[in-house]
């Protein structure tokens, strides 16, 4: 499969969506045969430094479980009946071998699962160091800022080490810009979603910004300058549909089936989908001679918002409201990952906010590996009837 | 035999616990200062040299569930919204906040302010729920925990050194906090008496622990391990909560000097990793009992008891930067290390005389549960450990599948006696 010069938008498309299903990881492996002796940094869901990685001349790999591509043999032995499928099917791919290009692995205190996770490679992977990057819970202590560029200096410290050569201001300030052109282009992708969603569906989007989790931001960043070129000329008319915002993807992703039964009564002009790859709003500035500080201040003053953060300045169910008013939104689906608790936990504060406005609202809760889709597209229909006929 | 000595700290764990009940229901009554924390990081030193009132709600949602009252407050919540998968302290809370405070042991007041700590997740949710429900302030304090497996931090070091500001800086602004809702400036000396109590009952609680290393153990962790657990989050930095560990080490000290245990013949000496299932209790500890096992020592006891295993020693000549320093030692070493535990898990099995391990994963707290069983795993494949995997909840009785668990409980007796008999034909 050649990911580097599909030719067509729709080929493009194909390419991108395979990538999505396919766990053996060909863009990856296609990373470390250009880069011979190239490391590949892991971490997990949701928001990462990923620039760092990339300063230090390594590829980072954003773990988010297997969707529904792979049986679970081997994982179910190590955890217990009540936790996520994403971390279940996360370690699955590490058991079963298909993460062994990883020389590290990172995970984040975004939840009781994750912070557990970096235990649980430590005693499996003894090969693959892993580690919680502390990411901080008190986004309002003025403090903020400065301890979490200190834990981002450990970040770098260790790819240093692991890598075996230092990584400049320069190369920190070349790889923010080159983020801040992923980021600019996700933005300009999500903008198309809002005013043109008939040009370009939820499972599109999803894929296209997907890509860029498992490929160097350079090569991405092609994939979607040449997909942002080609969407304004593609055949598509615009619809009598209800617009909705899809809230809950910002961790365990959900099947691609379910976002297609979803667009196929709808339009999904907004959503958390991989929340985290489009984490910072703004451009970072990258002409500083402290990088990691201003990493560290867009993470905290420029950014989005996710279940798994907490922070007055941004009460998640305000957040939600201006996602839907700025989207032009008429709705609202609400969809939690079975077993995720700030994500149902959430879901409560979402739908009494929505309630209070008159906002409609539908309910879901999904795994990354579920087959009985038709009961949900039924209650979707439904949702999106009672919208169209009220 | 002196009766009066031994039972003493159930006894008046229990006294103190009605009389700190009977002072929240006064405070709902008559609003005073309250404020709403969690028993990893309650911040009572702070709390206390401003006379905050301190609600736990994770004792009220404890209490609930002993008294085999939870459902009710679990439906409650339910019915607002919070799914079935939504964990059980967080759903009894919501019912008591539903109903304005209705508990069985009386009125939960109000918060004036709610503090929640990153050592759970699910505290973080539970602070905004508050913050939704009563419209108070809140403060979530970041406590950087233990990064992975090797990692090993030092006051002095820099890694350590960044923690430690970062922490102070959050106390300094905590602070500020209480100032501006309790109406009353920061006097630095109440925050020294506070922790000096601490002090006093840290090194009694890490005495009271290493006795039962003794055979038999004077106590069961799970069972009124519970009761002393308790007093620490409810009593810290209070003259009454160092003169109640004092006094129960007294007791301690008693019943190994002449060899009385907790039941009347111990057969089998458990670690227990997880809390027990108090819907269930009484059954849940009788289960082991009737094999005549006791749990002896368990990690719950470190990180649920406020970090104080393995003794504090707050420097009263530099009070804040001794707390910052010592909250980040105790997130670091009591509980966020729990995620990586399994080696120090073998050597207190080691250290406590234990026969096994017994890990009680429970649906509701995923921070303790996640790693459970593949910790089992480990424990069992490296350090030949015996270790016994159970599923219920500490809340919701309906998670609690008795003759399930009976099963797998007995099966794993049956194969740790013939382990000992085994043992002793080869002279170990």
């Amino acid at each position: 499969m050649s990911i580097a010069a599909p030719s067509g938008i729709d080929e493009l498309l194909e390419t991108c969506t395979a990538l999505c299903a396919d766990f053996t990881y060909p863009a990856v492996k296609r990373w470390m045969e250009q880069h011979p002796g190239g490391k590949v940094v892991g971490h997990f869901q949701v928001y990462f430094p990923e620039e760092i990685v990339h300063a230090a001349g390594m590829l980072p790999l954003k773990v988010m479980g297997a969707g529904d591509q792979i049986e679970s043999r081997q994982a179910d032995s190590h955890i217990g009946s009540f936790i996520c499928s994403i971390c279940r099917s996360s370690l699955e791919l590490g058991l079963s071998g298909r993460l062994g290009m990883m020389s590290a692995f990172y995970t984040h205190p975004i939840c009781d699962v994750a912070r557990n996770l970096a235990g649980i490679w430590g005693r499996n992977f003894p090969g693959q160091p892993a580690e919680i990057l502390y990411l901080p819970q008190n986004a309002n202590s003025s403090h903020a800022a400065g301890y979490l560029s200190a834990e981002y200096g450990r970040l770098q410290a260790s790819l240093e080490k692991m890598g075996g050569t230092a990584v400049s201001v320069d190369a920190l300030n070349r790889s923010i810009a080159v983020f801040n052109e992923n980021r600019r282009l996700l933005r300009e992708l999500y903008s198309i979603k809002r005013t043109s969603p008939w040009l370009l569906s939820a499972r599109e989007a999803y894929a296209l910004t997907r890509a860029g989790s498992v490929m160097q931001r350079e090569e991405h960043n092609e994939i979607l300058r040449r997909a942002l070129d080609a969407l304004p000329e593609r055949p598509g008319r615009k619809q009598d549909r209800v617009r909705v915002v899809f809230e809950g993807g910002f961790c365990e992703q959900p099947p691609l089936d379910m976002l297609q039964l979803i667009e196929e009564a709808c339009y999904v002009v907004d959503d958390d989908l991989l929340i985290g790859m489009r984490w910072l709003t703004e451009d970072v500035p990258d002409d500083t001679d402290d990088p990691l500080l201003a990493l560290a201040t867009a993470y905290l003053e420029t950014s989005s918002y996710s279940p798994v953060q907490h922070d007055d300045r941004k009460p998640k169910e305000e957040m939600l409201l201006a996602r839907i008013e700025a989207s032009g939104a008429q709705a609202a689906i609400l969809a939690a990952a079975k077993m995720c608790e700030p994500g149902m936990d959430e879901q409560v504060a979402y739908s009494r906010a929505l309630e209070a406005r008159k906002i409609p609202y539908l309910m879901l809760e999904f795994e990354e590996k579920m087959s009985a889709l038709e009961r949900m597209r039924m209650e979707v229909e439904t949702f999106v009837e009672s919208i169209l006929f009220d | 035999m002196n009766d009066e000595l031994i039972g003493r700290g159930r006894r008046d764990g229990n006294r103190l616990f009605k009389e700190w009940f009977d002072e929240l229901n006064a405070v709902a009554e008559n609003p005073e200062p309250t404020a709403y924390v969690f028993v990893m990081g309650s911040m009572a030193e702070v709390l206390r040299a401003f006379d905050f009132h301190v609600v736990f709600p994770e004792i009220n949602s404890l209490q609930l569930a002993v008294k085999k009252q939870a459902l009710e407050y679990l439906n409650k919540a339910e019915d607002y919204g919070y799914s079935t998968d939504v964990c059980g302290y967080v759903k009894a809370d919501v019912g008591v906040q539903l109903q304005r405070g209705r508990h069985s042991n009386g009125r939960i007041p109000k918060p004036s302010l709610v503090i929640g700590t990153n050592m759970c997740n699910t505290y973080v949710k539970w602070v905004e729920i508050w913050q939704r429900l009563h419209g108070c302030p809140a403060f979530v304090i970041d406590l950087p925990g233990q990064r992975g497996m090797s990692w090993r931090s030092e006051p002095g070091e820099p890694a350590f050194e960044t923690d430690r500001r970062y922490v102070q800086g959050q106390l300094e602004e905590l602070i500020a906090l209480c100032e501006k809702i309790s109406g009353r400036s920061f006097d630095i000396e109440r925050l020294k008496q506070a922790m000096a109590h601490v002090n006093s009952m840290a090194a009694d609680w890490q005495a009271i622990l290493r006795l039962n290393q003794n055979v038999p153990a004077p106590f069961n962790v799970l069972g009124d391990g519970l009761t002393y657990m308790g007093m620490l989050s409810a009593y810290r930095g209070t003259p009454e909560g160092a003169r109640y560990m004092s006094d129960l080490r007294e007791e301690m000290e008693y019943k190994v000097a002449r060899g009385i245990g907790t039941i009347a013949e111990e057969k089998f000496r458990l670690h227990g990793v997880g809390p027990a299932c108090y819907p269930y209790f009484r059954r849940f500890l009788e289960l082991f009992q009737d094999w005549g096992a006791v749990f002896v020592s368990s990690e719950y006891l470190a990180y649920a008891g406020g970090g104080l295993d393995l003794g504090i020693t707050f420097d009263l000549d530099r009070p804040l930067e001794s707390l910052a320093e010592q909250l980040v030692l105790t997130a670091q070493r009591s509980m966020s290390n729990m995620f990586f535990s399994q080696d120090r898990l073998s050597d207190s099995v080691t250290r406590w005389k234990a026969d096994g391990i017994v890990y009680h994963s429970v649906k509701s707290c995923r921070t303790v549960s996640t790693g459970m069983a593949d910790s089992r795993e480990y424990i069992t494949r490296v350090h030949d450990v015996p270790a016994l995997f159970i599923e219920s909840d500490l809340v919701d009785p309906r998670a609690w599948s008795e003759a399930q668990l009976k099963n797998r409980v007995d099966a794993y007796f049956e194969a740790l006696a013939a382990r000992k008999v085994v043992a002793a034909a080869a002279g170990r």
